[in-house]
């Protein structure tokens, strides 16, 4: 065995998150973990990596015993990881971020020049080299900062990889990407964790599949003994057949349009939302759909153009005017544009609605009824005082799903809505969304997964380089949006 | 070619302050002509220099605690601190010289290493670790000195004063400091470690930086740097003060050099060649107003403005090139 990690249980503030779990890896293979959210599967990463120490538990790493004081000693043992969250610096480069903490050096300097070049070839060797090592982090969109992240686990020449949420910000070819890489490095003999929510990777790329549930170790699986279904049941415990909701039966009245909209990243933007509908947008990875969220929601406002709210003209100049006006946007950035990391889970639910009404009108209506509302999507925490930063990644999106809810918003943006969430919760926020738009708001969904854009959009819109390549019915096929998308194929 | 960009990019980010430096020294030196003095007449071109190397130091040593993210407000206790050891070491004597400069580096650094350990190990916030230090040093030179002490032979006295041409021997040792800095910030492992520390602690945690060390590390630079300082201020005096760190306010006027020249106060962001021209300008508003001989009042006020100034600018063009 190449990593072994066995009885391993933790707690938080005196919670138990997990409890006597074991897990063990092979050299050249490639083992899935899956679980709700908050099941602990990240918190198993940060001990096998050395960013956690366990309570109680061993762990082996190719026959010996070994306990990490922290994530350096994990390193340097051969233990790399990418984490569910972004690890880089945005103010540094490429080069700085991948060698961070190892930097190649001689007679005591850092050698940039061997960085640099270290940096280059590993960015060749996974079909990444558009990316320049000189180039600033922070300057980059999200799939590339993804890719900066693997080439920096990479860099490590670890012999396990640990991969937590590898793809939840990447376009369908990048993950392509990524499959292709995860194969060559399982070829080499290294042993691959791969915690992913998309069960089609798992099943696409794994030899085990290890299922968590509320931090106890549910089974281990062979995965060519495994089926979907199967596995579903394992992880909440119930037959779930994900099905969509039923879409708009009828077109209801226009609630918002652009038109001639643009600004520094758009352009000729003729848009329609309308009140019971879904509008799905799709696109690759910076073909501006997050730039159309972001000019109507006020964020990087439309310099040109004009915007009609219910027939009525409407200046989106920030988002405070943008939320008054009954606009809610669920950001793609969950971590740097979502959270406010260090107040509680229910502040946090409570922002948008305490941010335009006085503070002391309806105080206890209002907590009651964002109460109500994280009930209702079932929010895993300890407690609604919980700083919000320790919640699990999945259940920190359902908090801000709350926040924005409790404004009752007549439009709402979605950029990512189910990124990082679990099947069971996936299905629920799908649920709701639907349930929204027939309450009357009118939804723009943006999504880079193609099964939910088909799936729940009445209308898809799909952009590429700043401006709106065409629009597809409901029952479009995934050909037809990606042929927009890319080019290939002209709008119907 | 975008190598030469990124080189272009990285001066950018600190060229802010020698511009205004510039522009600076355009309109006063019009000024003090106006008023029938020169700027540039050789005695006040010393004075300038002589002013920026002091704060200089201390500012080099500063910008390491804020590049990590931290700040130390103990710099001008220390310096008072280590011109009364220089002095009272020497005693007059030119053979206690080296044992002096030894006291000064081991006292300065064990007080960089008990901030850098109240801010790591206890987890005290460096605002508050770093005024308490400086205020138990206060209360000890308090209680110890009623006013100078010890005394500096005077062929060290030199360093103060003498000169090779209109440049002090001073601002060659900041120069020299400065270069120094940049090289361990630009070219050495610590120096990147330093600059990651303070623009993500738990990035550069799970990265595999030792984060406390580093932290550790640049207290201790900052507070040699400061005991520098001392040395190089009793040197001046001839004397130890008890007083003369703080009189001469280089705990704030250190943090605003840093700051004046781009360095961000959350760390991660900025570097020296800027912290020298933020001191340079402070020098030449000095030098200028010192010259035209107005209220020492309204000159406070416009170094407040100057630094508010800078500041907001720095913050509109970072929101320009669209990052928070
Ligand atoms: N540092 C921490 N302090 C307190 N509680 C924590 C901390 N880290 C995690 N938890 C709690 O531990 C539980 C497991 O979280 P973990 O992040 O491991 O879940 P996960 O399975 O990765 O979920 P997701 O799919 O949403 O990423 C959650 O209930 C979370 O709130
Ligand atoms: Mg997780």
């Amino acid at each position: 065995m190449l990593l072994e990690l066995s009885e391993v249980s933790k707690s938080f503030f005196g919670v138990r998150v997990l409890h006597e779990v074991g897990l063990s890896l092979q050299a050249g293979e490639v083992h899935a973990v899956v679980g709700e959210n908050g099941a602990g599967k990240s918190t198993l990463m940060k001990i096998a990596s050395g960013a956690y120490q366990p309570d109680a538990g061993a762990i082996r790493l190719a026959g010996q015993a070994v306990s990490f004081r922290g994530p350096r000693e994990a390193q340097a043992a051969g233990v790399g990881i990418i984490h569910q969250e972004f690890n880089l610096l945005p103010e540094r480069t490429v080069a700085q971020n991948v060698f961070l903490g190892h930097e190649p050096s001689r007679r005591g300097f850092v050698d940039r020049g061997a960085m640099h070049a270290r940096t280059a070839e590993l960015l060749a060797s996974i079909g990444a080299d558009g990316l320049s090592p000189d180039a600033t982090v922070g300057r980059l969109g999200v799939a590339q900062q993804q890719i900066v992240e693997i080439v920096k686990a990479l860099a490590l020449d670890a012999r396990v990889l640990i991969m937590d949420e590898p793809t939840a910000s990447l376009a369908d070819h990048e993950v392509q990407v990524l499959y292709a890489l995860v194969r060559k490095l399982q070829q080499r003999g290294i042993g691959i964790v791969y915690v992913s929510h998309r069960l089609a990777e798992v099943f696409d790329l794994s030899n085990r599949i290890t299922v968590l549930k509320d931090g106890r170790l549910v089974t281990t699986l062979d995965t060519a003994q495994a089926t979907p279904e199967a596995l579903v049941r394992h992880m909440v415990g119930r037959e779930l057949a994900h099905y969509y909701p039923p879409r708009a039966t009828q077109a209801g009245t226009e609630r918002l349009s652009v038109s001639g909209g643009g600004n520094a990243k758009l352009r000729g933007i003729e848009l329609r939302l309308c009140s019971g509908e879904v509008t799905g947008i799709g696109g690759l990875q910076g073909s501006g759909r997050s730039a159309l969220a972001r000019a109507l929601f006020g964020a990087q406002p439309f310099t040109s153009g004009q915007v009609l709210l219910d027939g009525r003209p409407i200046r989106l100049r920030s988002p405070r005017s943008a939320v008054r006006a009954g606009i809610a946007y669920v950001t793609e950035d969950r971590k740097a544009e979502g959270l406010t990391p260090r107040q509680s889970l229910l502040d946090n639910a409570l922002l948008a609605t305490r941010a335009v009404r006085p503070q002391w009108l309806g105080q206890r209506a209002r907590a009651a009824n964002a109460r109500q509302l994280l009930a209702g999507i079932e929010v895993h925490a300890a407690g609604e005082d919980q700083e919000i930063r320790y919640l699990s990644g999945g259940n920190q999106q359902k908090v801000i799903l709350a926040r924005w809810l409790a404004m009752t918003p007549r439009v709402l943006l979605f950029d990512e809505p189910t990124r990082g969430i679990d099947v069971g919760a996936k299905a629920a926020v799908h649920d709701l969304i639907r349930r929204l738009a027939s309450d009357g708001a009118a939804v723009l969904m943006i999504s880079s997964e193609l099964p939910e854009l088909l799936g729940m959009s009445d209308r898809i819109v799909v952009m590429r380089d700043g401006a709106i390549a065409g629009e597809l019915p409901a029952g479009a096929s995934e050909e037809d949006v990606v042929g927009l998308a890319t080019g290939t194929r002209a709008a119907p | 070619m975008t190598l030469l960009r990124q080189r272009l990019a990285a001066i950018d980010s600190t060229r802010g302050v020698w511009v205004a430096l510039v522009i600076t020294l355009t309109v006063g030196g019009v000024l003090v002509y106006a008023d029938g003095g020169s700027l540039f007449h050789q005695s006040s071109i010393v004075s300038m220099l002589q002013r920026a190397a002091g704060l200089g130091i201390v500012a080099i040593g500063q910008t390491f605690a804020i590049l990590a993210g931290s700040l130390d407000l103990s710099v001008a206790y220390v310096i008072s601190l280590t011109s009364l050891i220089a002095a009272e070491t020497m005693a007059g004597s030119e053979g206690n010289v080296p044992v002096a400069i030894a006291a000064v580096l081991a006292v300065s650094a064990g007080i960089g290493l008990a901030n850098g350990l109240l801010i790591t190990k206890l987890r005290i916030n460096a605002f508050i670790a770093t005024l308490g230090v400086g205020l138990l040093i206060k209360g000890y030179l308090e209680q110890g000195y009623a006013g100078p002490a010890g005394s500096v032979p005077t062929s060290v006295q030199r360093l103060g004063y003498d000169r090779i041409g209109p440049v002090p021997l001073s601002f060659l040792l900041m120069a020299a400091v400065a270069v120094a800095a940049w090289v361990v910030l630009q070219r050495t492992r610590f120096g990147h470690h330093t600059i990651a520390v303070g623009g993500d602690l738990d990035v550069a945690r799970l990265s595999g930086v030792r984060t406390d060390r580093v932290l550790i590390g640049t207290h201790i630079i900052c507070s040699i740097c400061a005991g520098i300082t001392g040395l190089y201020l009793a040197s001046r005096l001839g004397a130890g003060a008890p007083r003369v760190g703080s009189e001469g306010g280089y705990d704030l006027e250190s943090i605003a050099a840093v700051v004046l020249g781009g360095t961000v106060l959350a760390g991660g962001r900025g570097g020296v060649a800027g912290t020298v021209g933020g001191v340079a300008l402070l020098a030449a508003i000095d030098t200028i107003f010192n010259q035209l001989a107005v209220d020492p009042f309204f000159k406070q006020v416009v170094r407040g403005v100057v630094i508010i100034a800078a500041v907001a600018i720095y913050a509109l063009r970072r929101r320009k090139a669209g990052r928070p």
